[in-house]
């Protein structure tokens, strides 16, 4: 891997860059799937392949090639080039970049047991045996799960003198019972909608996720929705279990800190931020309780959003986002982080593969834990609905006006959990939203979820971010607009 | 760049110069042959390979400047193994000796640690493929002083009107092959280029979009200009009250509304009751002035003419003047269904089985004007941002409007109004369809592209106002 990544940098050099950095990404991966009793997917995929960013001219270009001879890196280098030479034909101002240590380094993030190493017959096993239990609820009309493994063996290295060798290990797993009955398709999914739990892990986690045991409750959930309440249409209290709280501040929180976005770089595809640069350090993002941190470290956990250095050669920091209730930290990269004059980059450069441009990515944004015991915290709720699981989630280019919507609800009456409600959702404006929240449940049932698909970019990447939450209470929101005629 | 006559490999190598874009790309024949030194590693029952090598180039500008500005090639091997009444996928991007020989070895692996699959079909044989023009050179061979010229006029409009620009221009080729053991071999060649561009002043934005196989029919300067306009009508924003309105629809906000149907008329979906069409198959669910087909083979549509199986594409009537007649469907949901398959199936092994992938709207004869001018109050939208379903039978969407959205006001724009919410049911609004124009290749952001028209729809639901 040094050899070509060093030819790539060397090459670039010779051919007029400023800078030049090169990742050689090796990735390797697992999909499996079933549906209703029967294998769906399952196929194995592995990917080699170099990108190259490089400053000539003033300007920044990228190229990437899977064809790695000699010629094919000489090529590809040469090709960074050119293209850096022509978008200097519509450039300002030179490309600046924020100072950066070199690094020399090797890390992997640690796991138990190596996913690619566990029989896939013994993983479909795993699936088809829960796929076995939700069929086994009557009413439940489609089960379905899913596991993703996924190795990134990754080498980045720069003109400033870094050569850093990353390995990373994700694992991720999740069921799906659905039920068709009248007009009403209703469904649950656990451990999490759209995939699962991802993490940085090995099959450990899939094992501790116990998906056979929970597929019974899952599929009985699916079809006790058909005769569940209506949510109401009302202004009122919500209470938001802690993967649907991590979804909301992954895009009320973690997309609108972007720096990228703010600086308008985003303008075209995934939009810009109400966070312009005024309001650092001096919004009232939140409620006097709300901390939120973008934390990339593993001592945070093993979030998809972990990893030693990011994709420019940035060590992995911790970034006070909000704390105690003002807008403290963006999401940087060198360019932008000198651009708005900080001294550093925060480190949140990140690439789906070898052949993507990194860009700034959340890494793992989290709230902090609070103090409530959750008990505790349904006991001292008079009258609110509990929403969990997300089931549709959509936000202006802004990040200013969101509605979400989730798989279940139930009523909280008298600090009692009563009757399931379904077709739950609420709606607001971030900075309103945050404000309004007054109690968060303690480190006792804060979990460090993984959402796998964000999306971002142009070309698009999807990438894997984490959001460590926990059930948490709000105040005075709108509900149940979604279904309102 | 003309696409290089067929040489090795190791020949073809060329130093990319100033005015170079990406290599060209492997023929037919050279991933034919990649494929066939596959097969000689297979000890399967079936083997199936599909191979596709695509070299992409974007140009990325935003605040009147390029910041980004990548190419890419890509190789793509998929191999698919039958063992014994399973099938698994494995897939490479090498094409070394022992990289080809382990692709296929981890897919027999793969097939054989699952159970058996009941009524596995066997691979198909050749078949009768029809060819479609989809390949234009002058895309192929488009360099990034190409994209940089026509973004930098565009940058310069933007200045000239004291606006900010930003956006995209990207180019692009493919060449897949499909071939397998019983002698199945389909050959798909094509080019695509998009440019889009965003167009913002202090509290307005315009937008505008098209993409083409044939980058000579893109008009960056004039998508510039109209993006420019809508920016400038809708500068001091009003805010309107959220409620039922009037509201006409551009091709690309119908175009990413309607994408949400695409898998409902998959013959999978009805088969798992989670499509919006479960119970409603020859019923009237849409308006009589709504009329859908899937077909490949229209001029403005793009991709292969056959599917992830080899079958070849057949054009399919989906919805009669308001009517779901038919559905999509793979070889094995057909049998399932009793049905014939129509040349929509993915590649195997999957769960999703089949999907309509090039929708064409039947259109009308209205223009944009006419549907303003008979307008006495409503909304007009230029496209739609973050949509996502709220309820998958009722067909229930949410989303935002964005980048330029008007009152409309006894019969003409008056100006700008702050971004709305909708929350709509789709199958309710293809039954207030009042209007339609004829229907074009839209490109949006939320669905791939099809052929659609602008509508007047009655009833529009905007549930909330944004801050913008």
């Amino acid at each position: 891997m040094q050899d070509w990544a060093t030819r790539a940098i060397d090459t670039a050099k010779r051919r007029g860059a400023s800078y030049a950095d090169a990742r050689v990404m090796d990735i390797r991966q697992r999909d499996i799937s079933t549906k209703n009793g029967e294998v769906g997917t399952l196929v194995e995929s592995e990917s080699l392949g170099i990108g190259i960013r490089v400053i000539a001219s003033g300007a920044w270009g990228f190229a990437s090639t899977d064809r790695l001879t000699q010629e094919g890196i000489d090529s590809c280098a040469a090709e960074a080039v050119a293209i850096a030479k022509a978008s200097a034909l519509a450039k300002h101002a030179d490309v600046a970049l924020a100072p950066e240590k070199a690094y020399v380094d090797t890390w992997q993030n640690p796991f138990v047991k190596d996913p690619f190493r566990i029989p896939v017959e013994r993983q479909i096993e795993v699936l088809l045996n829960a796929d076995k239990e939700m069929r086994r609820v009557k009413g439940v009309t489609l089960a379905e799960g899913s596991m993703t493994f996924r190795k990134i063996d990754q080498l980045f290295v720069s003109t400033i003198g870094s050569v850093i060798h990353q390995i990373k290990m994700q694992s991720g797993a999740g069921i799906v019972a659905t039920s068709f009955a009248g007009s009403e398709i209703q469904k649950r999914s656990y451990p999490n909608s759209f995939g699962g739990q991802h993490a940085l892990e090995g099959y450990e986690l899939i094992e501790a996720l116990d998906l056979v045991g929970n597929a019974s409750r899952t599929g009985e959930e699916a079809v006790a929705l058909h005769s569940a309440a209506q949510c109401p249409e009302i202004t009122g209290t919500i209470i938001l279990g802690g993967s649907q709280l991590g979804l909301q501040i992954h895009e009320s929180i973690g997309h609108p800190i972007e720096l990228d976005r703010v600086l308008g770089q985003e303008a075209n595809f995934a939009g810009m931020s109400f966070l312009t640069v005024d309001k650092l350090r001096k919004l009232k993002y939140g409620s006097d309780i709300v901390n939120v941190v973008a934390d990339a470290r593993l001592a945070h956990g093993p979030g998809l959003g972990t990893f030693a250095y990011d994709d420019e050669g940035v060590p992995a920091q911790c970034t006070p986002i909000i704390t105690d209730g003002l807008f403290t930290g963006y999401l940087s990269n060198r360019e932008t982080a000198s651009a708005i004059g900080e001294d550093r980059s925060n480190g949140t450069m990140r690439t789906e593969s070898w052949n993507r441009l990194p860009i700034i990515r959340m890494t793992n944004i989290s709230i902090n834990p609070g103090t409530w015991k959750y008990g505790d915290l349904i006991a001292d709720t008079d009258d609110a609905i509990l929403m969990d699981t997300n089931r549709s989630w959509s936000i202006d280019d802004r990040r200013y006006h969101f509605q979400f919507s989730t798989e279940i609800g139930w009523e909280i009456k008298g600090g009692k959990k009563g009757r399931m409600i379904k077709n739950p959702s609420y709606s607001g404006i971030t900075t309103e939203f945050w404000n309004s929240c007054d109690a968060i449940c303690s480190r006792d049932d804060w979990t460090l979820w993984g959402t796998p698909n964000c999306g971002k970019g142009q070309p698009m990447q999807t990438m894997g971010t984490g959001h460590g939450a926990s059930p948490a209470r709000f105040r005075n929101i709108k509900i149940g607009v979604a279904f309102a005629k | 760049m003309k696409r290089a006559a067929k040489k090795s490999l190791s020949r073809r190598i060329r130093r990319a110069e100033v005015n170079a874009s990406s290599e060209p790309l492997l023929t037919a024949s050279e991933l034919k042959a990649i494929a066939e030194r596959i097969m000689k590693f297979s000890e399967a029952d079936e083997t199936e390979v599909e191979i596709e090598i695509t070299t992409d180039a974007l140009t990325r500008f935003a605040n009147n400047i390029i910041h980004q500005n990548v190419a890419e090639q890509v190789l793509h091997i998929s191999v698919r193994a039958v063992m014994d009444g399973r099938t698994a996928r494995a897939t490479t991007n090498k094409t070394d000796e022992e990289s080809l020989r382990r692709v296929m070895a981890a897919a027999e692996k793969l097939a054989l640690h699952q159970p058996k699959i009941p009524g596995l079909l066997p691979m198909l044989g050749p078949q009768k493929i029809p060819k479609v023009q989809r390949f234009f050179a002058a895309t192929a061979q488009a360099t990034p002083q190409d994209r940089a010229r026509g973004v930098t006029r565009v940058c310069k409009l933007a200045e000239k009107n004291k606006q900010t620009a930003a956006g995209i221009f990207s180019s692009g080729a493919m060449q897949t092959i499909l071939a397998n053991s019983k002698g199945l071999f389909a050959h798909h060649e094509q080019t695509r280029s998009e440019f889009s561009v965003t167009i913002l002043e202090p509290n307005s934005s315009g937008w505008a979009k098209a993409n083409s196989a044939d980058i000579r029919e893109l008009d960056p300067d004039r998508l510039a200009e109209r993006a420019s306009r809508k920016a400038s009508e809708s500068r001091e924003p009003r805010e309107l009250a959220p409620g039922h309105y009037t509201t006409i629809l551009e091709p690309s906000a119908v175009l990413d509304l309607v994408g949400f149907l695409f898998y409902d008329f998959a013959g999978t979906s009805v088969m798992d009751k989670r499509s919006c069409l479960n119970d409603r198959m020859g019923k009237k669910v849409f308006g009589d002035n709504i009329t859908l087909w899937d077909d490949v083979y229209h001029p403005f549509q793009l991709g292969a003419p056959y599917d992830g199986e080899g079958v070849p594409r057949q054009k399919v009537l989906l919805v009669d003047r308001g009517t779901p007649k038919n559905l999509v469907y793979s070889r094995a949901t057909a049998k399932k269904m009793k049905k014939k398959p129509t040349g929509h199936g993915f590649g195997l092994p999957n769960e999703y089985g089949e999907a309509p992938m090039n929708l064409v709207f039947g259109g009308g004869d209205k223009s944009l004007d006419e549907m303003i001018r008979t307008t006495e109050r409503g909304i007009l939208v230029t496209r739609l941002w973050y949509i996502r379903e709220v309820d998958p039978y009722e067909k229930v969407l949410t989303g935002m409007t964005r980048d330029g959205t008007f009152v409309v006001e006894n019969g003409r724009v008056t100006g700008g109004i702050r971004n709305f919410r909708f929350n709509q049911n789709i199958l309710e609004m293809l039954s207030n369809v009042e209007m339609l124009g004829p229907a074009m290749r839209a490109a949006g952001e939320e669905s791939f592209e099809m052929v659609v028209p602008a509508m007047k729809v009655n009833k529009f639901h905007f549930s909330e106002v944004t801050k913008f």
